[in-house]
């Protein structure tokens, strides 16, 4: 228990003196699962909904591979995008690899399946509640997403929120498309990795703790908001 | 239609949304891409250096790299990996210039046409670790591949890298130079002793500490690694256990977007005499990791392969 203790001194500590480079790091963490999950919920929550209101030949098929999507290991997505912003790619003329934006496009490809497949799950329920009036006022499925997602946008936070762990818990993929540059493109997971090879353990098992506390905090932050939220709009 | 919202709201809800979005992706677009890929040398810019664990994790770069930035204004993004890997990194043109360990290796990709003007930087050694009861009694022993030999006699566990990298490459010389391939009796019966992860030099000093098994470091990597355990140096000194490291610069005839002034900056400070100083000033707990090597009579110069 000596490692643990040791642990959570060396996390009180750093958090207490909020040293600039661990700042630094946290910031960098959250702007990028922040803009993962942004990214990722353009795409994933307007087809969660769509997959939740229409009915189409295939649409079984998508939902299954929507949720064995979400299920893809975190190194196969880097590499993927690794190769597709590497010079080499077909994507390489944008010079993102070993920038920030490539962790965010890594990201925002490894949580965008999980949040089509919860918002489906999600949006489905409301849909059936719904379904009668949207059609008499004459509104077609595509018409009824954007009401369905407003309606929907109190158990949609929720949805977000587990986008976000993934992403910032994620380190496999944003190790192969960020590099892990001092400075540059180091985040809480990759230094907690890399503190881990440096035989480091108490820093790294602090380094994970001060983790825990952020994703708790904007946790708590994003529950209170909604309940104020909720409040409002009874 | 009770809790189904007004258009207005919806509009205001999505525009709120937009801008968040674009809040939230500006820091990662604020430089045009376009500007980004032209070659530019001015205060502010920066390379790619694809190098291994062992420089980063000793802390080298943390030593010297200021240094260099704060004279040239260029910053070094270090992208640690292993050697083989780190030019692989490079052959796709995703770095500027390397800094590896593996000399034949590196002359091969030199040869091939994706590196140029390669020259010796510094060289470390390798030191053989074990657990303090050392069951295969190598201790001491001069010559390091007979300590492999023991080793494998005595079916001592023995953590690989395996992973391609310029420490596992000495390593398989070392192997190969009494006749060995763990590779092969690993498939035999009793091959368990011999242990590949794949990994970094950190993540094998772990699992050797966690073993009680035996090992092969970079002197740096070892004296930076703080869950030693019972793990210490039993075999070191040998000639054969020298490790020498080359800057290469990514050949700009195949990747004309690399950033080829800072880059050659950059590596020409490291064989100016005082780039050589300040490696050699790098000391954890008073020993000195990395040898200045660039002055060297050609001794390595002679391998150029260009």
């Amino acid at each position: 228990m000596e490692d643990f203790d040791a642990a959570f001194a060396i996390a009180i500590g750093m958090i207490g003196s909020a040293d600039p480079a661990l700042l630094e790091i946290v910031v960098l963490s959250l702007k990028v699962s922040a803009a993962a999950v942004l990214l990722a919920a353009l795409v994933g929550l307007p087809l969660g909904a769509l997959l939740a209101v229409a009915r189409f030949p295939g649409r079984r098929a998508v939902v299954v591979a929507l949720n064995a999507l979400m299920g893809l290991p975190p190194v196969v997505a880097g590499l993927a995008i690794y190769l597709l912003l590497s010079r080499s790619g077909p994507l390489g003329e944008l010079g993102l690899l070993f920038t920030p934006g490539a962790m965010v496009l890594a990201q925002a490809v490894l949580i965008a399946p999980i949040l089509a497949a919860l918002a489906r799950q999600v949006l489905e329920g409301l849909w059936e509640e719904y379904a009668e009036q949207l059609r008499s006022f004459g509104a077609g499925p595509w018409r009824a997403v954007p009401s369905l997602l407003f309606d929907g946008r109190f158990a949609l936070s929720t949805v977000l929120l587990a986008g976000f762990g993934r992403a910032s818990a994620e380190v496999g993929a944003v190790m192969i498309v960020g590099g892990n540059i001092e400075g540059f493109t180091r985040v809480m997971t990759t230094a907690i990795a890399l503190e881990t090879s440096k035989g480091n353990l108490p820093l790294a098992l602090a380094l994970g703790v001060v983790l825990m506390a952020i994703v708790l905090t904007v946790n708590a932050a994003v529950q209170v908001l909604r309940d104020a939220a909720a409040r409002r709009a009874a | 239609m009770t809790r189904t919202m007004p258009v207005p709201t919806r509009r205001r809800f999505a525009l709120r949304l937009l801008a968040a979005l674009a809040a939230a992706l500006a820091p990662f677009v604020a430089t045009p891409p376009a500007a980004r890929a032209q070659p530019q040398r001015e205060a502010g810019s920066s390379i790619t250096l694809a190098s291994t664990t062992s420089t980063e994790q000793s802390g080298l770069f943390g030593h010297i790299l200021p240094l260099f930035t704060r004279q040239t204004g260029i910053a070094v993004r270090v992208v640690a990996l292993g050697t083989g890997q780190a030019l692989d990194v490079a052959r796709r043109g995703d770095a500027d210039a390397v800094l590896v360990h593996d000399a034949a290796a590196e002359q091969r990709f030199v040869a091939e046409g994706h590196g140029i003007d390669r020259r010796a930087v510094m060289y470390n050694d390798f030191v053989l670790i074990g657990p303090a009861a050392d069951p295969a009694g190598i201790a001491g022993m001069p010559d390091a591949a007979a300590a492999m030999r023991r080793i494998a006699q005595a079916r001592a566990l023995f953590i690989s890298r395996g992973d391609r990298s310029g420490t596992h490459t000495a390593e398989l010389a070392l192997w190969r130079a009494v006749g060995l391939d763990p590779a092969a009796a690993v498939r035999e019966a009793g091959g368990g002793w011999y242990r590949a992860i794949g990994q970094g030099m950190g993540p094998a000093l772990n699992a050797a500490a966690a073993q009680d098994a035996y090992v092969l470091s970079d002197r740096g990597t070892w004296l930076s690694f703080r869950n030693r355990r019972t793990l210490r140096v039993l075999v070191e000194g040998d000639p054969r256990l020298r490790n020498p490291y080359s800057v290469i610069l990514v050949n700009p005839a195949r990747h004309p977007h690399v950033r080829q002034a800072e880059a050659r900056a950059f590596a020409d400070w490291l064989v100016s005499p005082e780039g050589q100083r300040a490696i050699a000033d790098y000391r954890i707990g008073g020993e000195q990791l990395f040898f200045p090597d660039a002055a060297a009579p050609a001794s390595r110069s002679t391998a150029r392969a260009e």
